[in-house]
């Protein structure tokens, strides 16, 4: 095969170049090498939906040999909200004074009352906007509505709700308010590997270690994942999303328990640092603060996982707000659903009875066949490539 | 949410801390408020819902593509040598 220089690089480059057969197919012959190597076999969580979407697309498990096992992890904003808080959504959509805006998918997912979708179709004014910023413009637009940002996503997506306040604040636009969803990586990495612990009789897959999400890292940088290694000793590799990013991500994993390591590595260093992005992180220390316990979905109450305002911005917070009409009562989940199972890396999608039947993205049942990120989703979306 | 793809800086708007990003031949105008270095027409950032999350170091990326190149080259010569071996033990 010819070897092209490449000196200087084109934008088609930064895509193709990371998904090429080839250098897929050349680091699964690498990888199969290293594994002959391996003393046991080793589970990797991937904790990203994006991950999960791009070993699904790619058929990149197929390639992989047995030893090597991928479990699912819960990082998709949409799958992890519970419908307490699709709940508030539907609830403060419907008010009459209220416009509703939000990110991605979350407008499909049902709580108990319906989705934002069926509120919609009630009359409700529910808005999807593409960033934040456009909700100035809708809030411009509607000066006698209130616009109230229904803010999902985890530590990527955090900044950009923090710069809607600020401008918000430097504008001194009066109708905007926000309900805050925001939730963070490392508690709930934490917490799947202490629950496992605890219920070590029940959980035949241990989680041995960590694919890193790549865009959270962007923001957070590496070093939020520091102490899995130290204290938990799992290995931890920060990889990109592109295939080539999760097979080297993959290699890089088998090497350190290969050469008895147990490191926080990066293998997506064109866009991630130890340190990440400390404009964005200054902008959320600034507004935000932890909340003491957030329930996530399928996962139950995970301690200090998740972000709300601070006090001193409460005249934002429509939380405290429209209190006296956001209920606090506890909701199941779909009896037939297992999403909770499948968020905790404990059972895959084709092991759910109503999946693909009773719940398809057209009609879900559960969120994790909501979200474009959701792990049923993918298995709905690629499983026919890879059966 | 998460998956996004390259783009590039096509002009920028200081004013108003924005930049015009092409990605894939979209074009579409974005937040830079993040960027912590300043950002250069020819810049290729990593957008997420309306911002620029950062600027991607090409050094990082062209040494990565430098490193896969070199596996490829190496696969080669084992599939080569593979080869060899297979026409070697040929039986028939």
């Amino acid at each position: 095969m010819e070897i092209t220089a490449v000196d200087k690089l084109e934008l088609k480059e930064l895509y193709d170049r990371f998904r090429d057969p080839a250098t897929i197919k050349a680091l699964a012959y690498e990888i199969d090498k290293e594994a002959q190597n391996l003393k046991e076999s080793i589970n990797i969580m991937e904790v990203c939906g994006g991950h999960t979407h791009t070993i699904m697309k790619y058929g990149l498990k197929q390639l992989l040999p047995k030893s090597i096992n991928f479990i699912h992890g819960p990082g998709c904003p949409v799958c992890i909200m519970p419908k307490e808080r699709i709940d508030h959504a539907y609830i403060l959509s419907m008010q009459d004074d209220v416009i509703l805006a939000t990110l991605g998918d979350m407008i499909k997912v049902p709580g108990s009352r319906g989705s934002l979708q069926d509120a919609r179709s009630l009359g409700a004014d529910v808005r999807f906007v593409y960033s934040p910023l456009d909700i100035i413009k809708i809030a411009k637009e509607n000066p006698d509505k209130k616009v109230i940002f229904f803010a999902i996503g985890f530590e990527t997506t955090t900044p950009m709700s923090a710069a809607l306040l600020q401008h918000t604040i430097d504008r001194g636009i009066k109708n905007i308010l926000f309900h805050i969803n925001h939730v963070t990586v490392p508690e709930v990495m934490k917490e799947l590997i202490d629950s496992r612990d605890i219920h070590i009789d029940s959980y035949n897959n241990k989680i041995d270690a960590f694919i890193g999400p790549s865009h959270v890292s962007v923001i957070a940088g590496a070093k939020i994942y520091q102490p899995f290694p130290t204290k938990y000793n799992r290995p931890v590799v920060v990889s990109g999303f592109e295939p080539v990013d999760v097979m080297e991500g993959v290699l890089m994993l088998i090497k350190q328990f290969n050469q008895n390591r147990c490191e926080l590595e990066i293998q997506y260093k064109r866009s991630v640092t130890i340190e990440g992005n400390t404009n964005a992180q200054k902008l959320i220390d600034k507004f935000f603060t932890k909340r003491e316990l957030f329930k996530w979905r399928g996962l139950g109450n995970i301690p200090y996982s998740a972000l709300r305002l601070k006090d001193e911005y409460k005249e934002y917070d429509a939380e405290e707000i429209y209190a006296d009409i956001l209920p606090i009562e506890e909701i199941e989940d779909h009896k037939l659903c297992i999403c909770g199972d499948i968020l905790r890396g404990i059972a895959t999608p084709n092991e759910c009875q109503v999946f693909g039947t009773a719940c398809k993205p057209s009609s879900p049942l559960g969120s994790c066949m909501v979200s474009s990120e959701g792990a049923c989703s993918a298995y709905y979306k690629y499983g026919s490539i890879i059966s | 949410m998460c998956l996004s793809i390259p783009s590039k800086v096509v002009s920028i708007d200081k004013d108003r801390c924005t930049a015009i990003v092409d990605t894939i031949g979209v074009q579409r105008e974005v937040g830079i408020d993040f960027i912590e270095k300043e950002v250069k027409v020819g810049d290729f950032v990593l957008i997420h819902i309306g911002f620029a999350m950062n600027i991607i170091s090409q050094e990082d990326a062209l040494e990565s593509i430098k490193v896969y190149q070199e596996i490829l080259q190496k696969m080669d010569e084992e599939e080569r040598r593979q080869a060899i071996i297979d026409g070697d033990n040929c039986s028939g």
